[in-house]
């Protein structure tokens, strides 16, 4: 969810539980959820959720898709961010974003921009249902380029200008928050503003391509508080995406806009290329796995029935956090970072705004090995630039551009 | 913007999405991307009645609310009128 507004409770009649402890024992449906529809890449970002690269010969159909899009649109789920990967790298890209908002299911999806030309751009231009995420991990190419490859600042902001001179209307510039770009937040507001779009800040994860670059990427504690300023002073015009709850400790309750927990098979989910579904887009592993669509008898089934997602649905333990004065506040912060840092689930997140998670991380962990990894070198680590050009060496290892 | 008078006649935008839920429901607005929550059936059940009724009040009797316990359900619509969940009709 990007945006919430909340009606009164109207008069009192019975005592309605809040929202948020409706929202923990999850919905029947999703409010939206995160679908990638390829593991294809032109780019090999050092941080990538989904270790992504190579096409998988496995992912689903045409048809398989609009299947999908059908249940989803009799579950009404409202809208899917589809990413990837690159998404628009699907031939059958744009076939897929028109059936889905032709079945009432709005779409946002997230690209490097490499397809967004002056074409694209009117096409887009001409539709009220399609939002498009532009991705720029830092406001100057130096930046930027270290972490998504060279050329890729380039591409973007090509991709932006040709969406606003098409007259496309509020795009928004997706900003994965590091290390490097913090200090830059003012900088990625005014170029948001130059191109007459809206800045969506959010959180790396140590996900994916992301573990391995997490300890030398992600905000140091001085840069969590500044960032926590940040958002405190510009959340209104900004979009997380709910990304920062583990920040909400930081002052006082409701200071940071929006719901601020995790959504994680209550109100949110992830379909894979192939799709296996997990409880988000921050957790591809076997852990984290629900059950898959093709196998299991349809999206709808996964969701209402699978083991892990009733498990997710019971009240969590508060675990090593019970004692913490700020538990309600952040309600132990990311699933996710905790499990990919080799943390304890029920414990502090590793970026725990009150220290808590400092001696853990500095003690003898274990890693999780990733369990899906589509990376086009074989290998993860070093980055690894465009590779635009280079001769397919075996099915599903070239550039899909 | 247009504000809200419940003498007068209103309905759901037409690009309003409704989803009932255990606890009231989820409306969707396609065209501003917001998404706000009912909190209880009663007002569920009176915004799906309201292009029934000349006026917002009329409704509201209809739903059993009378007097006083008008006033919350009031200033929801209100507040869904300012997101523009709620327009006037015709």
């Amino acid at each position: 969810m990007t945006t919430t507004l909340t009606t009164p409770t109207p008069g009192a009649p019975a005592p309605v539980p809040r929202l948020v402890d409706q929202f923990e024992l999850g919905l029947d449906a999703p409010i939206c959820l995160t679908w990638e529809l390829t593991y294809a890449c032109n780019l090999a970002c050092v941080h990538c959720l989904s270790s992504s690269g190579k096409r998988d010969p496995r992912e689903l159909s045409t048809d398989q898709c609009k299947a999908i899009i059908d249940e989803l649109e009799r579950m009404q789920v409202f809208y899917v961010n589809i990413g990837g990967g690159e998404p628009t790298v699907r031939p059958d890209f744009w076939e897929l974003v028109d059936y889905a908002t032709a079945h009432h299911v709005g779409v946002k999806f997230s690209t490097n921009g490499v397809r967004i030309n002056e074409e694209v751009a009117a096409r887009l231009a001409a539709s009220d249902y399609v939002d498009v995420q532009i991705s720029l991990d830092g406001a100057t190419a130096e930046v930027n380029d270290a972490v998504r490859g060279q050329g890729s600042f380039d591409m973007a902001t090509r991709a932006l200008q040709n969406l606003a001179d098409a007259g496309f209307k509020d795009a928004k510039i997706s900003v994965v928050v590091t290390r490097h770009n913090v200090d830059q937040l003012d900088d990625f507001k005014a170029l948001a503003d130059q191109y007459a779009a809206t800045l969506r800040i959010t959180r790396l994860r140590p996900s994916g391509r992301g573990a391995d670059v997490w300890d030398e990427l992600h905000p140091t504690p001085a840069q969590q508080v500044q960032l926590y300023d940040w958002l405190v002073a510009h959340g209104e015009r900004v979009l997380t995406g709910d990304s920062f709850f583990h920040l909400s400790g930081l002052g006082e309750p409701g200071a940071l806009a929006g719901l601020n927990l995790c959504g994680a098979g209550r109100v949110v989910c992830l379909i894979d290329p192939v799709g296996d579904v997990y409880a988000c887009p921050f957790a591809i592993h076997d852990k984290f796995l629900a059950g898959n669509i093709l196998s299991e008898n349809g999206f709808q089934n996964v969701w209402q029935n699978s083991a892990l997602f009733r498990e997710l649905r019971e009240p969590q333990s508060a675990g090593a956090c019970g004692s913490c004065g700020h538990y309600d506040a952040c309600r132990g912060g990311c699933m996710a970072a905790k499990f990919f840092t080799g943390l304890p689930l029920d414990g502090p997140d590793p970026e725990c705004v009150q220290g808590y998670s400092e001696q853990a991380l500095a003690g003898t962990r274990e890693v999780p090995k990733p369990a899906v990894d589509h990376s086009r070198t074989g290998k993860r680590k070093e980055p690894v630039l465009l590779t635009l050009g280079v001769p397919p060496k075996k099915f599903c290892n070239e550039s899909p551009v | 913007m247009v504000g809200f008078d419940p003498d007068r006649g209103w309905r759901l935008h037409p690009q309003v999405a409704v989803r009932p839920e255990p606890f009231g429901a989820l409306l969707y607005h396609f065209g501003t991307r917001k998404l706000s929550f009912l909190k209880n059936r009663t007002i569920l059940a009176l915004i799906e009645s309201l292009d029934e009724y000349d006026d917002v009040r009329s409704a509201c009797r209809a739903a059993g609310l009378d007097g006083d316990a008008q006033e919350p359900y009031l200033r929801a619509l209100a507040t869904l009128v300012s997101s523009k969940m709620l327009v006037p009709q015709e």
